[in-house]
């Protein structure tokens, strides 16, 4: 073994270590962009009133009829888009919790976090009789809480991922028998309100709902890029990332912090769709498999799943049943919750 | 900026504890230790499992706060230091880092650069020859392309030495950095170590199991003992049977290592054959 010299050959000829990866990477997320799109197209065209799609191109640039310009931008397009836009936050607050603790099963779904929404969300609809944007409002701010109580709670000279999830896990129990009792003790009509509630879908989508649901994706995604070379230090361990020059509970904090408004954010306009946030990023990143954080590849799977689900909650079902979104993805995600927790610890991934 | 070096400008950093506790969970595991990290010297850290030695390391790479005392970079606390520019001088690699599913050798030896680059310092040319000699310095060159989960445990303890290396610091901690490796391997990574520590005057850090190979290298011997240091210096100064006794609670028979004449630790053992020759 020689310790080789620097020349200027070298430096000519090295490149970006993960260059080849990052080739697959990128066929992976055109392909997901393609699929987002279709399906996209698909639930903005077909219905009651099926749209051809040149009539679809025509409405998107302005030149449709009145009919199919109500039938688009009034209807199925809201839909659509605020579909996109919480399955992305989700997927990326999902991405986010999982890389920072290191721990698949650690997604805002599965350690109450979503659930504090809904206790909030269902405390607002069941006990004060609320409606529209005060639920949204006390279902970001029960998220919040909760967060901030696990992280609180998990706390022993900095926050371990384990001890994280197991909190979360246990704070989610304790949500359930809240939202028991609560159900229990409510009125039938408001108790039905807060179950489509706590279902979650994007049924209920209108455009300054998606207006605030994008701006907060404006704020937090560049933050979230501007952290990410820190995080992809923080998945070699916390002692190689502290080794490396990262400020690792600083760094934890930021992003748990964003993953949580994300999360809260896009729970509050669609409710808690269940398991979006949680088997978004192992999908894409099971896909991907380049060790990277594979963020916008969680985001296009996290958008595809949401939008599939409502189309298929619509169209799809037998007896023209129209359902939530959030039933689709919950019968699609407990599979794969119940075959994690079988496989988990089996394979020892440390080196 | 190691061109320069080689040329003869040599570092000179100062690296020491003061009085350093170290604590887990308020449970202490070092009290009160004092340590001079001798300057463009190997020193070898050995004890006991247990006895805090990975603990130590961890304190002065500024990973653990200490609960009492401090630790000074060129005289300078070293929490006082930005933590990217802390790391540009002292590199650490742990006993146990982790890699990620799939990540291959090439992107895992590369995000080593990482305190070098900043928000509008992104990957450069001059990484990538780093990351390349860092690479070709452990023998690591040909599996670039290979993912670190597929590799043998001694290719991946090299390829996790070839970060450590591609951080380019002057001062390297290394905790355990010869696990996994067999015979040949240990010696060409310590071969290699010395041979950073000669050529390029880094300062090299290291904790080492096996105590023959931790006194040929080592210009300086830091005996531990349940969280205290025992002994510290010249490994022929250092390394007696009453020491070995000391640290290790084990009888030996110490003799001259035939191939560079540091001190050899024969264990005695209750199980051997009746031995042919008397010491
Ligand atoms: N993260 C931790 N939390 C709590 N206690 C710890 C932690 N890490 C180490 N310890 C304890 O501190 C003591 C010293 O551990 P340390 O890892 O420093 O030993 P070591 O000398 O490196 O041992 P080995 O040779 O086995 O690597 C042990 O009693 C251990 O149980
Ligand atoms: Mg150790």
């Amino acid at each position: 073994m020689t310790v080789v010299k620097h020349t200027d050959a070298d430096t000519r000829s090295s490149r970006a270590p993960s260059a080849p990866a990052t080739s697959r990477r990128r066929i992976v997320i055109a392909l997901l962009g393609l699929l987002v799109v279709v399906l996209a197209a698909l639930s903005v065209s077909v219905g009651a009133y099926t749209l051809t799609p040149s009539d679809l191109v025509l409405t998107l640039i302005g030149q449709g009829s009145g009919s199919d310009n109500v039938i688009v931008f009034r209807l199925r397009l809201p839909r659509v888009v605020l579909g996109i836009l919480a399955g992305a936050a989700f997927a990326i607050a999902g991405a986010l919790f999982q890389t920072i603790l290191r721990n698949d099963l650690a997604s805002p779904d599965i350690i109450g976090i979503s659930g504090g929404a809904s206790v909030s969300a269902a405390t607002a609809i069941l006990v004060f009789g609320a409606s529209g944007a005060i639920v949204s409002l006390s279902a970001f701010a029960g998220a919040l809480v909760v967060a901030a109580a696990i992280y609180l709670l998990s706390w022993r000279d900095g926050v371990s991922g384990y001890r994280f999830v197991l909190i979360g896990v246990g704070v989610a129990f304790l949500i359930q028998s809240a939202l028991g009792y609560l159900l229990t003790r409510g009125e039938v009509k408001e108790v039905s309100q807060a179950l489509v509630w706590m279902v979650g879908g994007v049924g209920g989508a209108k455009w300054p709902d998606i207006a605030v649901l994008a701006g907060t994706l404006v704020v937090l995604l560049p933050l979230v890029a501007a952290l990410a070379p820190r995080l992809r230090v923080l998945q070699l361990g916390d002692d190689t990332a502290g080794g490396l020059g990262v400020p690792v509970e600083a760094t934890r904090l930021a992003l748990v912090g964003i993953a949580v408004a994300l999360c809260a954010t896009a729970t509050a306009f669609v409710g808690p769709i269940a398991f979006v946030a949680f088997v978004s990023a192992p999908i894409a990143r099971r896909v991907v498999r380049d060790g990277s954080l594979a963020l916008v590849p969680s985001a296009l799977v996290g958008a595809a799943l949401v939008v599939a689900a409502d189309f298929l909650a619509q169209h799809a079902l037998p007896g023209e049943l129209q359902v939530p979104a959030g039933i689709l993805t919950g019968v699609l995600g407990a599979p794969y919750l119940l075959w994690l927790l079988a496989t988990t610890n089996k394979g020892d991934r440390s080196a | 900026m190691s061109r320069e070096r080689l040329q003869g400008a040599e570092p000179a950093h100062t690296l020491e504890a003061d009085g350093l506790s170290l604590a887990y969970d308020g449970r202490e595991v070092i009290g009160d230790l004092d340590l001079t990290i001798p300057d463009g010297d190997v020193t070898v850290i050995v004890g006991a499992n247990a006895c805090g030695k990975s603990t130590l390391l961890r304190g002065i790479a500024r990973l653990l706060r200490p609960s009492a005392g401090i630790v000074r970079l060129d005289d300078r606390q070293i929490s006082t230091y930005p933590a990217k520019e802390f790391a540009r001088v002292v590199g650490i690699l742990p006993q146990s880092p982790i890699a990620p599913d799939g990540i291959t050798v090439a992107d895992l030896v590369g995000r080593g650069r990482h305190p070098h680059q900043g928000l509008f310092r992104s990957w450069s040319s001059a990484d990538g020859a780093i990351v390349a000699d860092a690479m070709a310095a452990t023998s690591t060159t040909e599996l670039a392309g290979r993912r670190v989960g597929e590799l043998s445990g001694g290719q991946r303890q090299r390829v996790w030495v070839a970060m450590a290396l591609a951080q380019d610091t002057d001062i390297l901690l290394l905790d355990e950095p010869t696990t996994f490796l067999d015979v040949t391997h240990q010696i060409e990574l310590l071969d290699l170590l010395a041979e950073l520590n000669h050529t390029r005057k880094k300062t090299i850090v290291m904790v080492l199991h096996d105590l023959n190979l931790a006194a040929r290298y080592a210009h300086h011997l830091v005996v531990m003992a349940h969280g205290e240091v025992v002994a510290t210096g010249a490994p022929a100064d250092v390394l007696t049977p009453e020491l070995v006794q000391r640290a290790f609670g084990l009888e030996s028979h110490i003799i001259p290592d035939p191939v560079c004449g540091t001190p050899m630790v024969i264990p005695i053992g209750r199980f051997h054959r009746p031995a042919p020759i008397s010491y």
